[in-house]
């Protein structure tokens, strides 16, 4: 019984975990999807969610619920200005370039939240206290609720915003072919500041919801990162449901493999996961249609 | 050709100024510098001539330089085995490793395989740490032993640094030929269009791994050089920081140009030594090095540089201006 409750326990922190990955992989499609660009800095969106939300919190001492929404703004406004100020100026440079310029960007942000924030690792208080609920024998935190609510409202969200909204359908209209887009009188480069914009936002949400769980740093953002693009890899580019899929099958082989086989190489399970579906199935294990990797 | 012989003054010259460097800067600090300028160089050349010149991005390239410097530390810090034996031992095996990693991961392009190597750097990263019975694990690998030949030692500045410049040279030459002949032509080829080269009858894929391998083995030769050096290795030397370290090295000094490579190692091996307060900042620095580079220079410092030094070049030998490029 005992074995049967410390699975469960696995596979739960396995999922929580893996709808994060699953949030800042959407974060990565956003982007690729309107500009073949995969952003190296996604996840520092991430780490400035968390380490803004702290800031508000602690140092300006203001309720919780403003400073999670001012720091989810203020990660945005990091976003567009990145796009505005280092994409934008190089939107036809040949990838090399824009993998450089975000590498750059990555460093660079996470370079300023030390300095600002200093080295120390900060806890988030949860949302809605530290009791833990039981659910057959296994302990559920108020904060993993919050976790999956939060994430398949966004995906309930960007589902109804990409196929039902003129913005959404311009969106998707631009990552099919920004020239034809172009010509029926979409604006191609506000689709691309959007979705920077998009992207920011749900990236600094998924640090938020995150941090009380795991703690934040300045540094936490380029395993948060590379593991969302591996479940985007895991789920292909081309598909939201893919992403969420790929998200949480990390997330539970991650969270089993620590338990079960060593917890010290709990980090290298994601990126061999990465090599192998890269090297074997790149277009992604849950993707309709084959998308450009090659 | 003419191109080849200004080249090869050009390099003569620069291995002289090398070899003369330590009698003006003996004793001083900066001489110890000097040291890690010529193991950044050789790096910076590994990874120039596969980004800058095969244009395939690695961020892992710290693996193959860490790989280096433990096969050689682990091994003769236990053993009583020839140093330069290991040092063969250890290039060989990053070679063999690239190889056999080469063929999957450079038939990714672009952004995927900026994150492959990303993800393979990592996965190494995390095995320098782990595995804690054989690299010391986070603490580092104390006690490795400095390199000698017959009665000498190579244990203080001046003699490491001729140790050091001795290879970084002879990889600098190397890397120089290497780009003027038939290989680095066709590199170029691939460079600019994959396709075009292979219709033209460059097997890419080959001479991509190929290349790939060259470097990892380079990087795993300054590896061994920098663990017997520093008599001390630990795994945040080799990790994701100093693989972008390494690209800013490139990008900063030129992509494409092997006295580039050694500019950007001298400037940023250099600079943390008299800004005290670029500790901190490094990283800033170095992200802002790296977008403002890309916008503005893509060609690096050498290239503005590079334009001059072709002026007197060609006025020296009454040329008309030979197109040289290294």
């Amino acid at each position: 019984m005992a074995d049967f409750r410390q699975l469960f326990q696995y596979i739960l922190s396995g999922l929580s975990n893996g709808a994060i990955y699953a949030l800042i992989g959407f974060g990565f499609a956003v982007i690729y999807n309107a500009t073949g660009i995969i952003n190296f800095a996604q996840g520092e969106f991430v780490m400035l969610g968390g380490m803004l939300t702290v800031f508000f919190l602690t140092v300006l001492q203001m309720p919780l619920a403003p400073a999670i929404l001012l720091a989810i703004a203020v990660s945005t406004a990091a976003g567009v200005t990145f796009e505005r100020l280092a994409i934008r100026p190089l939107r036809n440079a040949e990838p090399l370039r824009l993998i450089i310029i975000t590498i750059g960007a990555s460093i660079f942000i996470r370079g300023v939240a030390m300095l600002l924030w200093g080295k120390d690792t900060h806890a988030l208080p949860a949302f809605s206290g530290q009791e833990p609920l039981a659910v057959a024998g296994a302990t559920i935190l108020p904060q993993h609720l919050w976790i999956f609510g939060v994430t398949i409202l966004i995906i309930l969200a960007s589902r109804l915003f990409f196929n039902h909204t003129i913005m959404g359908k311009a969106m998707r209209a631009c990552s099919y072919n920004p020239q034809a887009a172009g010509l029926v009188g979409i604006s191609v480069k506000n689709m691309v500041m959007l979705s920077f914009m998009v992207s920011a936002a749900i990236g600094s949400l998924a640090g938020i919801i995150i941090a009380p769980l795991t703690m934040t740093s300045y540094d936490v953002g380029i395993m948060l990162g590379l593991k969302g693009f591996c479940a985007v890899i895991i789920g292909g580019m081309s598909s939201g449901l893919g992403t969420v899929m790929g998200g949480l099958l990390l997330g539970l082989l991650e969270s089993l493999g620590a338990g079960f086989i060593s917890a010290s190489y709990k980090d290298a399970i994601a990126f061999i996961i990465l090599l192998l579906i890269l090297f074997i199935r790149p277009e992604g294990l849950f993707a309709r249609k084959e998308s450009e990797r090659f | 050709m003419t191109g080849r012989k200004q080249q090869m003054i050009l390099f003569m010259l620069f291995a002289a100024g090398i070899l003369a460097a330590p009698f003006f800067l003996k004793g001083s600090y900066l001489l110890t510098v000097m040291v890690f300028v010529g193991i950044n160089t050789m790096l910076a050349v590994a990874l120039n001539l596969l980004l800058g010149y095969a244009g395939q991005i690695s961020l892992g390239h710290a693996a193959f330089f860490g790989m280096g410097a433990y096969i050689s530390g682990i091994i003769t810090s236990r053993f009583p085995v020839d140093p330069f034996g290991v040092m063969l031992l250890a290039a060989v095996l990053a070679g063999a490793l690239a190889f056999v990693i080469g063929f999957p991961i450079l038939k990714l392009k672009g952004h995927y395989l900026a994150m492959a190597t990303l993800g393979f750097g990592i996965i190494m990263y995390i095995i320098f740490n782990e595995t804690v019975a054989y690299t010391g694990g986070p603490s580092g690998l104390p006690g490795i032993p400095s390199l000698r030949i017959g009665v000498l030692v190579f244990d203080n500045d001046l003699r490491n640094y001729y140790l050091v410049w001795m290879f970084t040279l002879v990889v600098m030459l190397l890397a120089i030929n290497l780009v003027q002949s038939r290989i680095g032509r066709a590199l170029r080829a691939i460079h600019d269009s994959e396709v075009a080269a292979r219709v033209m009858g460059v097997n890419a894929r080959i001479l991509k791994v190929q290349i790939f391998s060259l470097s990892a083995v380079i990087s795993a030769v300054a590896g061994s050089l920098y663990a017997h050096v520093m008599t001390f290795i630990a795994p945040a030397s080799f990790g994701f920081n100093f693989s972008v370290e390494l690209l800013t090295m490139i990008v900063v000094g030129g992509l494409g140009s092997i006295y580039g490579s050694f500019l950007g190692a001298a400037i940023l091996t250099t600079l943390p030594e008299f800004l005290r307060v670029f500790q901190d900042w490094d990283i800033i620095v170095y992200g802002l090095m790296l977008i403002l580079m890309t916008m503005f220079m893509p060609g690096g410092l050498i290239s503005g540089m590079e334009a001059g030094l072709r002026h007197v070049m060609a006025k020296i030998f009454k040329g008309d201006g030979g197109h040289a490029q290294a």
